[in-house]
């Protein structure tokens, strides 16, 4: 199957293979599901890398995505420009590193940055605040919705400065073996 | 919070030291404008006080923490303070490319050096970079990034192929930088291989190397997407896992693991003791019975004499091309045909699909446990909720609608439980509790020991009243039915006794109802071991028992099957038409824990069985897949995901633990004793004439000891290493050494990590500190400045803001 394809170079397509953990029938099977979200705008040759955005709002009505209460953020912090509009590149990332063979180290980078919701290298209480109610659909009281975000920045915070470096979330990461079976999009 | 410029920081005391990134002179700029400003302190009659342990109260600490809080808080820091933030080294993470870049040059540097693979499991270091690395000025740091990047495509290109793709995808680079990075590291040779054009100036043995390498990549990348798409279900997983999440996910990737367990066992009775029966049918069997349809139920009639079980198998040699003399000399081979001893091959072919089955449960327990175990992982459960419970596999709507509750319903039990633990019980209504569980476990125990009773006693009428197993094969059915019923009856005894005794947190309800049904099951099936082995045997003396006990089991494993589906039936989708149109509840819950415990009791028949029944895993493994289709629509069509949050990690761990200790070891120790210690019949099978199965590897050996001395190292093995009990000490002894270091070793590491938490503490405060300081400080030199230009005259205000540098 690799030989017939017309899409990619035979060097493009191992270039992907060797940069991503898909295999080269995975790679193609993405590129139609990208094709597909947008048809008139992706063109079916990518021989000559053109430089193509879909623009997040069909992204976001993916089947795998649009439930999700995290995809804003996923998009902004796998998109280039940090918008949310994604070339192929971008899409193939993100998807790289959702599947589950990537390892934990990579998935926890990518998970502190979709946490930090102020882009500022730090997950502060806003940040917590932010992320506890978009878990709960803004269904905890405020005062609820504070506990929890004290508890956890009690939790995690190692060197007590008030939020969460890179540093704590990973030792957090370490502790919960579940992390890798929960961030995790099967595509 | 605002995006602090990252601006150039100016040191205007060594004007000269710009664009340096020596870690020395920033310390001593930084030296000397504090003892400045001490010298300023001291003039004013103030003195530091030192902050001795009682210091560190909690007052200070919260104001100071309240000094880096988000936009809404207190202190505002003055803009020089700000710069000097912005450009301290964790707060580059993710901006500095340059930061990543130089951190994997690190690595791939020690990677070169070492020469192995890198550590999957090993944390690493994180992606801040130390001082020394890194540069205070923007634009000499964009030449170091260019710098650094050099380097780390010369150290690629000095790794292998797969280490460097290895280091490549696990680089949190964009995709583009990494092609980029991927496209210079490529060799010239590589690019003119991957062109496959023309041929390099190499020598004929590199070039068949590298032949033989790329063909290899393409060989092992070829058949990979194969053994994907071998790797069945994998659209279904993806909906259940979509639909249901993690946690029923686990119980069909335990299937799919049973499924692979089974087939590992077959392929050797396949290839070593069926194949080659079949191929060579022994002489002299009886007349072939009428295949009526009873004999699916209860594995008798047409297939007693075929391969399916014990009696059929020989004991001779088979495909001896002569037959031995009848004084007992040597016979010489006429034809060809490679002579195959059956009853060695028998034993020998069990034993080894049991060993292989031992190490690869082993293994998979092993690294299960490691992925799931970690050291202090008790704490910390808010924050895992709120960063590790969203399941995003999870794709339709009214899923994750579940799941919001789920987690919002387990972050207010959580609330809720630390607010009660605030107010603990007293005596009384902890002695209360006490009570309650200790009644409800005896309750539980005493149902278990009614069952175990009621099989016994069943067991010993069976064989009083009819020893001859010849007719009334309906009749056999009676035992299995039996134990089936006790099986499913006993567990909703169970599960209404533990609704009296409400637990406080749901793994311990998951883990103490696995624990019941687990008992009931072992205890029933050691029961019938005993019936078998103990009573059977002396029953059928001059009949076939293995045939009878290899029949017994594929009874019980077909009423196993055939309960399991009427339970699906009407455990779910009865309930659940019962419960949405008489009780207006939802639909049930898929009970994970209940189903999983089926599955290992399935796969403990199966284990049971081989020695007696070689097919039995072949019937498992259509057995399982049948369960897995039906399972699937019970579950889309009746059941919901369950309400609890569900550790899938701990569980499946706790799962595969059961299957190896329990289950494969009462399996193992059930075959070694027939092995070793149960006289065989003497009407059939591959040892009828011997007095333990265990002989055929003895007569063997003996055998060996004769042909001569070019193999008499394997009877000095046979009797000082397998026949001797010092080995077996010593292994043992090694074993507990080795138990006992790597339990110090965790303890000394649990002791290690508490320091580390400590010292991070103390280094947060110490920063802490010192950013107030030089907060004042400024402010002070601020303050000084603005007093001083205060005095002259108001135009040489601009002047002042802009020389206000830093």
């Amino acid at each position: 199957m690799g030989n017939k394809q017309t899409v990619f170079t035979h060097e493009q397509l191992e270039a992907y293979q060797d940069c991503t953990f898909f295999t080269r029938k995975e790679i193609m099977r993405l590129f139609y599901r990208y094709q597909d979200l947008a048809p008139q705008l992706v063109p079916l040759d990518y021989t000559s890398s053109p430089d193509v955005k879909v623009p997040y709002e069909l992204i976001s009505r993916m089947p795998e995505l649009k439930d999700n209460p995290f995809r804003q953020r996923i998009a902004q912090v796998f998109s280039e420009d940090g918008d949310g509009h994604m070339t192929l590149d971008n899409f193939l990332d993100m998807f790289s590193v959702m599947s589950e063979m990537a390892p934990r180290d990579l998935k926890a980078y990518y998970a502190f940055k979709i946490y930090d919701f102020n882009n500022d290298d730090y997950i502060c209480m806003w940040d917590l605040e932010q992320t506890v109610t978009k878990l709960t659909r803004g269904e905890l009281s405020a005062e609820e919705v504070s506990l929890v975000c004290e508890k956890v920045l009690d939790e995690a915070d190692g060197d007590h400065d008030g939020r969460l470096s890179l540093e704590d979330f990973q030792n957090m990461i370490l502790r919960a073996p579940d992390f890798l079976s929960t961030f995790h999009i099967r595509i | 919070m605002a995006q602090p410029p990252a601006l150039v920081l100016n040191v205007p005391e060594t004007p000269e030291d710009q664009g340096s990134c020596d870690e020395g002179e920033m310390h001593r700029s930084f030296h000397q404008l504090l003892q400045e400003q001490s010298q300023c302190v001291a003039e004013e009659g103030l003195e530091l006080q030192p902050r001795g342990p009682g210091a560190r109260a909690p007052t200070a600490s919260e104001s100071d923490r309240q000094a880096l809080l988000g936009p809404e808080g207190a202190v505002v820091h003055s803009t020089a303070t700000l710069r000097i933030l912005a450009s301290m080294p964790s707060r580059t993470i993710g901006r500095s490319r340059g930061a990543i870049i130089s951190q994997y040059y690190n690595r791939t540097v020690r990677l070169r050096r070492r020469g192995s693979r890198p550590q999957l499991s090993h944390p690493g270091r994180s992606a801040r970079p130390s001082l020394r690395l890194y540069d205070l000025e923007l634009d000499s740091a964009a030449l170091q990034e260019e710098e650094k990047r050099v380097l780390l495509v010369k150290e690629l290109q000095g790794l292998t192929v797969a280490q460097r793709d290895h280091m490549l995808r696990a680089m949190p680079l964009s995709l583009a930088e990494k092609r980029c990075l991927r496209e210079e590291t490529l060799t010239p040779r590589e690019k003119r291989w991957g062109q496959r054009g023309r041929r390099g100036r190499l020598s004929c043995c590199s070039r068949l190397r590298y032949a033989c390498v790329l063909a290899w990549r393409d060989l092992g990348l070829g058949l990979l997407p194969g053994l994907q798409a071998l790797a069945p279900w994998r659209r279904a997983l993806k909906r259940i896992g979509g639909r249901f999440g993690s946690s029923v996910l686990s119980y069909f990737l335990f299937l799919k693991t049973l499924l692979a367990f089974n087939a590992l066992l077959l392929l050797p009775l396949l290839a070593f003791i069926v194949g080659v029966q079949a191929a060579f049918p022994p002489a002299g069997s009886g007349p072939v019975r009428a295949f009526t349809g009873l004999e699916l139920l209860t594995g008798g009639g047409r297939f007693t004499d075929t391969v399916m079980y014990y009696g059929y198998y020989s004991n001779t040699t088979l495909n001896q091309p002569c037959a031995p003399p009848p004084d007992g000399g040597q016979c010489t081979p006429e034809g060809g045909g490679l002579p195959y001893n059956m009853p060695l091959a028998y034993l020998f072919t069990v034993g080894a699909a049991f060993f292989i089955t031992c190490i690869t449960l082993v293994y998979s327990m092993s690294r299960s446990f490691g992925e799931s175990y970690r050291v202090g992982s008790t704490s910390g459960a808010h924050a895992i909720t709120a960063f590790c419970s969203w399941d995003h596999k999870v794709t339709q709507k009214w899923a994750s609608r579940l799941q919001h509750d789920k987690i919002r319903t387990h972050l207010k039990e959580l609330l809720a439980e630390w607010q009660l633990r605030q107010g603990s019980r007293g005596v009384c209504g902890r002695l209360r509790r006490a009570a309650l569980l200790a009644l409800v476990w005896l309750l539980c125990l005493g149902i278990t020991f009614g069952c175990t009773v009621a099989v016994y006693i069943f067991s010993e009428l069976l064989v009083e009243q009819s020893p001859v197993s010849a007719e009334r094969e309906e009749a056999q059915l009676a035992l299995p039915l039996v134990v089936c019923l006790l099986n499913l009856g006993a567990p909703y005894l169970y599960r209404c006794l533990a609704a009296l005794e409400r637990h406080s947190s749901p793994v311990m309800e998951v883990c103490v109802a696995v624990c019941r049904n687990l008992i009931l099951k072992m205890v029933i099936l050691g029961i019938l071991c005993y019936h078998w082995l103990g009573r059977r045997v002396g029953a059928l003396k001059d009949q076939c028992w293995e045939n009878f006990v290899g029949q017994e089991l594929y009874r019980l494993m077909v009423m196993d099957f055939l309960f399991t589906l009427l339970d699906t039936f009407f455990g779910e989708l009865v309930w659940r038409l019962i419960s949405e149109k008489k009780l207006g509840r939802g639909k049930p819950e898929f009970d994970i824990a209940r189903n999983v415990l089926e599955l290992i009791y399935g796969q403990t028949l199966t284990w049971l069985g081989v020695l007696f029944a070689p097919l039995l895993p072949a019937m498992q493994i259509a057995k399982l897949l049948l369960l897995f289709y039906v399972k699937k629509m019970s579950l889309m069509a009746n059941c919901q995901a369950p309400h609890r949050p569900w550790l899938a990690c701990h569980m499946s761990t706790v799962f595969v633990s059961l299957l190896c200790f329990p289950s494969f070891l009462g399996a193992a120790i059930f075959l070694c004793y027939a092995v070793w210690q149960v006289k065989p019949s003497s009407v059939c099978g591959p040892f009828r004439t011997l007095d333990t199965m265990y002989e055929a590897g003895k007569v063997w050996v003996r055998r060996l000891e004769k042909a001569g001395p070019r193999v008499s190292w394997l009877p000095w093995v046979h009797r000082y290493l397998v026949e001797n009990t010092f080995p077996i000490y010593l292994v043992s002894a090694l074993l507990l050494a080795v138990i006992y270091f790597n339990i110090q070793v965790v303890k000394g590491q649990r002791k290690v990590i508490c320091l580390l938490k400590d010292q991070i503490s103390n280094e947060g405060e110490d920063k802490i500190f010192l950013i107030n300081k030089l907060h004042s400080v400024y402010e002070r030199k601020e303050r000084g400045r603005v007093g001083g230009a205060q005095e002259a005259a108001m135009p040489l205000n601009l002047l002042t803001d802009d020389r206000d540098a830093w």
